[in-house]
């Protein structure tokens, strides 16, 4: 299967994500579209390595995991506070960086 | 992995198996953003990830192939089903109006598809030559641990600070219940929101 298949699927789930962070408005559904997108560019990222031969591009993959695990732990904690103090997840309703 | 080139009856296996995680790649992320519950659209992210992970099978990437299962699959869905059993919302509110960025997010989303497939059919090369050791765990150690040192211990850096973060999040809301004597403004309006009953 050559490369233009694979870079197109993950150019098609990167516009998947990207769609879900603009239209919806709950922040769990938000945050599981950016997770789209660190996987389209993970599939890109390993694509490239393999078309290249090299085992750069896997490495970066590993950080970008690195960073997605640290970023959903933050995040849901941030949203469960959110949650605690406003009874709500709507990103819409949080609009006060003091609420 | 060197199997390349693995053929049943006369069509190429690598080809039926990228079609097949392909359709349900996009299926799942179409479920994702246009799932009413949250819980549907954590399922539907699964199943993305579950083929993305075939996918990288596919591409000799056999260590990223697992990260991916335990650390996606495994951990951060599971996280994600863990949050939303915790704050069970039920979908999100339907509002007099349509979002005013529905219509944006579709035009955008068109445009930024159409380039995007453009450019990827554009990348034309010729595909290097790998051995059978490419991207087993050995290699990409290998190559974590000698040209990505550096990086790699700031990776630890920043889950220590991710681990920290978390704690210290969860811990100011259980601080302000227990002090629920003082006046403070987010004990209240907890007070009130639960009182009120008002969960949807």
């Amino acid at each position: 299967m050559p490369a233009p298949f694979y870079l197109a699927l993950s150019a098609v789930l990167f516009t998947l994500g990207t769609v879900g962070v603009l239209a919806r408005r709950s922040a769990l559904i938000v945050f599981m579209s950016v997770e789209l997108m660190l996987n389209a560019v993970n599939l890109t990222l390993v694509t490239f390595a393999r078309l290249r031969g090299g085992v750069d591009g896997q490495v970066v993959v590993f950080f970008v995991l690195v960073v997605a695990a640290a970023e959903v732990v933050i995040g849901l904690a941030i949203i469960v506070n959110i949650f605690h103090t406003r009874e709500t997840v709507d990103v819409d309703d949080v609009d006060l960086l003091r609420g | 992995m060197q199997a390349r080139r693995v053929t049943m009856g006369g069509v190429l296996v690598e080809a039926v198996l990228f079609t097949i995680t392909a359709v349900l790649g996009v299926a799942g992320g179409v479920g994702v953003i246009a799932a009413r519950q949250p819980v549907h659209s954590a399922l539907a992210l699964l199943l993305v990830l579950m083929s993305l992970a075939v996918d990288y099978l596919l591409l000799d990437a056999q260590f990223i192939a697992v990260l991916q299962v335990i650390i996606y699959a495994g951990a951060i869905v599971v996280l994600f089903v863990f949050i939303i059993m915790l704050l069970r919302t039920a979908g999100e509110a339907p509002r007099p109006r349509a979002a005013p960025s529905m219509g944006f997010a579709a035009v955008l989303g068109t445009v930024m598809a159409s380039a995007l497939v453009a450019a990827a059919t554009m990348a034309r090369g010729p595909v290097a030559p790998v051995d059978a050791a490419y991207g087993t765990v050995q290699q990409v150690g290998r190559a974590l641990f000698h040209a990505y040192a550096l990086p790699f211990e700031a990776a630890s850096i920043v889950l220590v600070a991710g681990m920290i973060g978390a704690v210290a999040l969860g811990k100011r809301a259980h601080v302000v219940t227990a002090a629920s004597g003082g006046a403070a403004e987010p004990t209240a309006a907890r007070v009130a929101g639960t009182a009120g009953g008002t969960r949807r």
